[in-house]
């Protein structure tokens, strides 16, 4: 082995590990680290305050609601998107031609920038113009505020990431169907098998690989919401649809308390890291059938 | 117990008719095997029995129940898939008893069956284990036993022993025909493999492009074929077929056109001691193929090439022979295909080919 040999592979690997290392792990320890100070961004000094910017955030009611928001955001999200996008599998996978259009159409928000999709959905959801209040104008229901009241704001936000996620889970959800061969769907119709029967004693165990994989994926997304809140609702009205991520850039960038916003990060951090550790250690211990 | 009933069935997918005008008796208790080449409509025919594919015209009959509307679940037939088609996330227990649970089978009774079932079949101790965990001919089991668990009137095997290994295959075949003998219901079986269907089945039915070619007893098949698809297909090797106009000097005496003429490998003489009386061919083997007890030559004559099968006979090492085939081992076919009865050749020793008696 001469020294070339050995050391080709860590060249090989090298500018992805640097790029990964400066831009990954270093800022996770960078913020680990300032979560830990009282800083401004500009003066020269930072001061160590411990601890202290944790116990700040959890005992702060705003940082309380920040955290309910996220959680009842990222509950609604998921489970919207995943238990709609199953029923749409479901009907599309019966493969007639429409179907495919059908697919296409649906597909489409996830390829749209999200920006695009915020100031859409903004008109859409305008109480005065939009045409949301229009159609439900037209079944004789009154006006929502939609965005602009905090009895609705949240929901309106699920509305919008359902209404993008929705297209991509329909696809990974139909390829999971596709997967399960046709034989065993006679061989339950000849077990004189219900569809009802059928569907949650055969199909939904075999995609459970799958559900697990869009549930987690969809929280992991739905925890670190930001484009369409900084865009739509700036966190309003009355905190109502602040989250984690927006959190953490207004205490960051426009209020410049940074250690602050790096201890609310960390938080972030160990919540996205559980859901991450939950994923993989159940992943491994998961029935995949064949 | 069952008869199962064809009448005028036929089939088409889109603008393709794969089986027209289809009639088969299929008798109560019997092994019937549907054999014939990939895309004959074998495995269409045992899939609108089982109810899983419709029927575009014609009726179906199940003993004396019409069954044209009848869901799958409800005919009564119990099918075992060529990919075993096991549930993934069911124990083998829950693979055997799902069909019994969509019965209302009471609890301590569905216990009873499963546990008769897996001693049949020797399951019983991996009754808590997942298919994905069991060999090639363990999954095969589960899929019998799961059809067998429903003590249906028909069974119904689409080419269950495809997918094991040669020396499971013929272990397998052996445990399906005592199994058939010990329940005694009818199995419908289809098969790509006419050996299997010649082992197997008391009734073959051969198919070839959606049509039935001939439906007999196995020995009738071979000794009796009523056609070249049927003497063609059964057999290894299979039938040598001749064309008339290449046999110079042939003369048949017969009521129809005779435009094919036929013998089995294993009837053809090589370098006879005696004079006999029939068809000599002359020859120059090509190849030689030793299995033992048989040897098998393959023979490039005037006529065209031809097998000849030997048994117990030392192999043979001359370049050129002569091979005799005697009167009644030979068949004759019509242009059509068809065969023909009652048909002869004219002179007592024959010259064909070229070859001189």
């Amino acid at each position: 082995m001469t020294l070339w040999h050995k050391l080709r592979p860590y060249g090989m690997v090298a500018p992805s590990i640097i790029i990964f290392s400066l831009f990954f792990i270093y800022p996770i320890f960078y913020m680990m680290y300032l979560s830990l100070f009282d800083w401004n961004f500009i003066s020269p000094t930072k001061t160590f305050v411990g601890i202290q910017n944790f116990v700040d955030l959890l005992s702060e009611p705003e940082f309380r609601q920040v955290l309910s928001n996220t959680t009842v955001y990222t509950v609604l999200t998921v489970a919207l998107t995943t238990g709609l996008s199953l029923l749409l599998a479901l009907w599309l996978n019966r493969g007639h031609f429409l179907y495919g259009i059908v697919q296409g159409a649906i597909f489409s928000p996830h390829i749209i920038s999200l920006v695009s999709i915020s100031l859409l959905w903004s008109w859409l959801m305008d109480p005065e113009y939009g045409l949301l209040n229009w159609v439900i104008g037209l079944f004789g229901f009154g006006k929502l505020q939609w965005l602009s009241h905090p009895s609705t704001s949240l929901i309106s936000l699920v509305i919008v990431a359902v209404w993008k996620g929705i297209g991509y889970n329909t696809l990974v959800f139909i390829a999971g169907l596709q997967s399960i061969p046709a034989d065993i769907y006679e061989a339950a119709s000849l077990d004189r098998s219900k569809p009802w029967t059928t569907f949650t004693k055969l199909i939904l165990p075999m995609l459970s690989p799958t559900i697990f994989f869009l549930v987690i994926i969809n929280m992991i997304g739905s925890f670190q919401v930001f484009e369409t809140i900084a865009i739509m609702t700036q966190g309003g009205p009355v905190n109502s649809t602040n989250t984690l991520v927006y959190y953490i850039y207004e205490y960051g960038f426009r209020f410049f308390k940074i250690g602050y916003a790096s201890a609310a990060g960390v938080i972030l951090l160990v919540i996205v890291g559980i859901l991450t550790l939950v994923y993989f250690k159940l992943l491994s211990n998961r029935v995949h059938y064949r | 117990m069952a008869r199962i009933l064809l009448k005028g069935i036929s089939k088409t997918f889109k603008d393709e008719t794969v089986i027209q005008d289809l009639n088969l008796e299929i008798k109560d208790g019997s092994f019937t095997v549907l054999v014939g080449p990939s895309g004959c409509g074998k495995s269409t025919t045992l899939r609108m029995v089982a109810g899983l594919e419709k029927q575009s015209g014609g009726e179906i009959w199940i003993d004396d129940t019409c069954v044209n509307d009848t869901p799958p679940g409800m005919r009564d037939v119990a099918m075992v898939f060529q990919n075993y088609a096991l549930y993934p996330t069911m124990t083998v227990r829950g693979n055997i008893e799902f069909g019994l649970k969509n019965r209302g089978v009471p609890r301590n009774e569905r216990d009873q069956l499963v546990k008769d079932i897996s001693e049949i079949v020797g399951l019983a101790p991996f009754l808590d284990k997942k298919p994905q965990s069991l060999s090639g001919g363990q999954r095969q089991r589960v899929a019998l036993a799961r059809a067998m668990v429903k003590k249906p009137k028909v069974f119904i095997l689409d080419e269950p022993l495809s997918n094991l290994d040669a020396k499971l295959r013929n272990q397998m075949r052996t445990e399906l025909i005592q199994l058939h003998k010990r329940l005694g219901t009818t199995f419908v079986y289809v098969t790509h493999d006419q050996v299997e269907a010649m082992s197997m089945g008391d009734e073959i039915v051969v198919m070839n492009k959606g049509a039935i070619q001939q439906a007999d007893s196995p020995m009738k098949l071979y000794q009796d074929p009523a056609n070249l698809f049927t003497a063609q297909f059964i057999g290894t090797p299979a039938m040598n077929i001749m064309n008339l106009q290449d046999m110079k000097g042939l003369d048949i005496r017969s009521d129809r056109p005779v435009g094919h003429v036929g013998f089995r490998p294993e009837q053809g003489i090589l370098n006879p001691d005696r004079p006999v009386e029939g068809l000599v061919l002359k020859g120059e083997i090509v190849t030689r193929e030793s299995l033992g007890a048989e040897n098998i030559y393959q023979i490039r004559s005037e006529a065209g090439m031809f097998f000849v099968k030997t048994f117990l006979k030392p192999l043979e090492s001359a370049d050129t022979v002569q091979v005799a085939i005697p009167h009644d081992q030979l068949y004759y076919f019509g242009k059509d295909g068809g065969r023909v009865y009652g048909a002869g050749l004219q002179e007592r020793l024959l010259v064909a080919g070229g070859a001189v008696v």
